[in-house]
């Protein structure tokens, strides 16, 4: 875990700047500003079509921004290919678990150690001690370390999660993207992985979307509220849930 | 030695290789006469391009409805320099112009092409045969997918190419031999490949560079590459989004599935002695899938017996009922499609080795893969667990 100077502190690590993307002349998002601070938990919450899952999209890559900046530590996103931009240290966790169904656990998590992603790296990898210790490891973080050998299209929709969750871990990225993580999970799954959460934000910052307001509050350092492509407002739980925009138009009376 | 045989798929692995390697290398040579076992030679050029679709397609999820590209450019490039050997000026001296190809001599053409001019070097042949497909294939899938151009409209393009090739080949009938193609080859390097003792060493060296093609796609396979194709097929949003160069892995496969396909058409041409448009276009490149879907696309040996059933099927039935033969394939594959999608290998993986341990009365100790629905118990569990931790010093 690297100890953020009080320098770096106050650089937001991710700073998105005036982002705009139309589709077809439909503003998704709009004159889009957000900044996100080291080891900060960020959510980000609003009505369907608010533009919450585009935003990641970007950012990511997947969608290519019509005008605006995304600058991480320094870096212009907006010109990337999706594969630079993982490796520059985000990483983006899908809306339903995507994972490879027909590998082994063991084998999914392997594959997003970041060693071997060349076409040739990838034909004389070789499965060091380190591998196997760091998946070891994740694997037991994310409550599947039993389950290995499972092969992954086995294993429950909660499980899946964790396991897309575990794959980014793997990574080590900087920034971690989750859309919709405790989506379709129990009651009790949302707990385990609110603590996951919790114990994995630390040394880096994660960005989450979600609905699911109890989760939130069990994560959430600061919340942002999207509308039509807009940031609505900004802040604490608590100042959101009390904000009379918020209510009108996200979380009801 | 461990490694190598984690490479060749453990025990169950190297038995099937074994069972193939002696039905081509020992049944075959010595039951079948220097006629059949010609064709058999023939039949297993053909499997070069099923085992290169069992990559492609079977792992990569690209299917190329144009494999036959490849393999006619390989046999071609084989061909004309055999070609240019049968053409020397002291037996094409009747001709107008002695000394270069006699379909050239019949389209009036007097001066050989500056294109065969190279063909009459061996080592550059070699080379060709090679490296042109390859560099076709290159450019073809840098272009496609590095455009994420993929599944059907990609097998779409490859159909196209293939049928491009055809044409171009048949209407350059001066530079190419036409619809008839590139006939008569009788040597190599003055050695006549159409004696028998000729035949019977080419089948081993054909077989000898297929077992190599399959232990080469064992080792993609077993390689962290081989699990990549297969997660790119699944979700191939998640390898880019992992940090892989989804394009560049896609364009690596269909490669090596071009150079598979390529050394069968050389072998094709130096077995068969002869090269032409009807192994190219799109026909040939459809049945060729038909015999790793019949084999089972995602198993390199299933693609050789798939090669040599269906061939072998389409040699019987075409002497006996010619006018049904056509029906019988586009049957065949509709049934393989609809009802056994892993082909014979996935048959067998399901009901032949299940009666092989009831014969031989030995519980089956290795599960490849839990079946559905079945969750293993905690102890089994941890017993699979503890495997990927044997670490090869």
């Amino acid at each position: 875990m690297t100890s953020p100077t009080g320098f770096q502190m106050n650089k937001p690590v991710l700073a998105i700047e005036g982002l705009t993307v139309s589709f077809d002349g439909f503003k998704a998002v709009d004159d889009l500003n957000l900044y996100i601070d080291r080891n900060e938990v960020r959510v980000v919450i609003g009505p369907n079509g608010a533009g919450k899952t585009t935003v990641l999209d970007l950012i990511c890559g997947k969608t290519r921004a019509t005008g605006g900046s995304i600058q991480f530590k320094d870096r212009e996103l907006t010109k990337m290919n999706e594969y630079d931009i993982v490796r520059a240290g985000v990483g983006r966790k899908f809306q339903t678990p995507s994972i490879y169904d027909n590998l082994s656990v063991f084998e999914n998590l392997e594959m997003s150690f970041p060693a071997g992603r060349s076409v040739f790296g990838a034909l004389f990898f070789k499965r060091t001690q380190a591998v196997l210790e760091r998946v070891n490891q994740v694997a037991a973080d994310i409550f599947l370390g039993d389950l290995l050998q499972q092969q992954a299209g086995l294993l429950s929709h909660g499980q899946k999660q964790w396991l897309e969750i575990g794959m980014l871990l793997m990574q080590d990225p900087e920034l971690l993207m989750l859309d919709e993580p405790v989506a379709g999970m129990s009651v009790s799954e949302r707990a385990q992985t609110a603590d996951l959460l919790n114990r994995i934000s630390q040394g880096r910052s994660v960005l989450v979307i979600e609905h699911d307001m109890e989760f939130v509050k069990s994560i959430a350092h600061k919340v942002t509220v999207l509308h039509q492509g807009k940031v609505l407002a900004e802040g604490s739980m608590e100042s959101v849930q009390n904000n009379p925009k918020v209510i009108e138009v996200y979380l009801g009376h | 030695m461990n490694a190598l045989n984690k490479m060749l798929g453990g025990r169950q692995g190297v038995v099937g290789l074994l069972i193939l390697a002696t039905l081509i290398l020992v049944v075959f040579p010595l039951t079948l006469d220097a006629f059949r076992l010609n064709m058999v030679g023939k039949y297993l050029t053909y499997a070069f391009v099923a085992v290169g679709l069992v990559l492609c397609w079977g792992y990569g999820g690209i299917l190329s409805l144009g494999q036959g590209v490849f393999f006619g450019l390989g046999g071609y490039c084989m061909a004309m320099f055999l070609k240019l050997e049968a053409s020397d000026p002291e037996s094409t001296k009747i001709q107008s112009t002695p000394g270069i190809p006699d379909f050239m001599d019949w389209n009036q053409i007097t001066e050989l092409p500056w294109l065969w001019v190279p063909f009459h070097s061996f080592t550059f042949t070699v080379m060709a045969v090679i490296v042109l497909p390859v560099l076709l294939a290159l450019i073809i899938g840098v272009a496609l997918f590095r455009r994420r151009v993929g599944d059907v409209y990609f097998s779409i393009v490859t159909q196209a190419i293939a049928l491009i090739l055809t044409v171009l080949i048949i209407g350059q009938q001066g530079l190419t031999g036409g619809i008839n193609g590139i006939t008569d080859l009788k040597t190599l390097l003055g050695w006549d490949i159409r004696s028998d003792s000729a035949r019977l060493l080419l089948y081993f060296i054909n077989a000898g560079l297929l077992f190599g093609c399959i232990l080469f796609g064992k080792f993609i396979l077993n390689s962290k590459l081989g699990r990549l194709l297969m997660a790119m097929r699944d979700k191939e949003e998640r390898v880019r989004f992992s940090g892989y160069d989804v394009a560049a892995f896609k364009v690596f496969v269909y490669c090596v599935a071009a150079c598979f396909s390529a050394i069968g058409g050389a072998m094709f041409a130096l077995q068969v002695g002869f090269m032409s448009p009807s192994f190219v276009g799109i026909v040939p490149s459809i049945e060729m899938v038909i015999f790793a879907a019949v084999g089972g696309r995602m198993s390199l040996l299933g693609a050789v017996y798939g090669s040599l059933l269906v061939n072998y099927g389409k040699t019987y039935f075409s002497e006996s009922f010619p006018e049904l033969w056509l029906y019988l394939m586009g049957g065949l594959f509709i049934a393989v499609v609809m009802y056994f999608p892993n082909g014979l290998a996935g048959l067998w993986e399901s009901h032949g080795r299940k009666w092989l341990s009831g014969v031989t009365r030995k519980p089956a100790t290795v599960i490849a893969s839990p079946a559905p629905g079945i969750t293993p118990t905690p102890a089994l569990a941890d017993k699979k667990a503890a495997s990927p931790l044997e670490i090869q010093p």
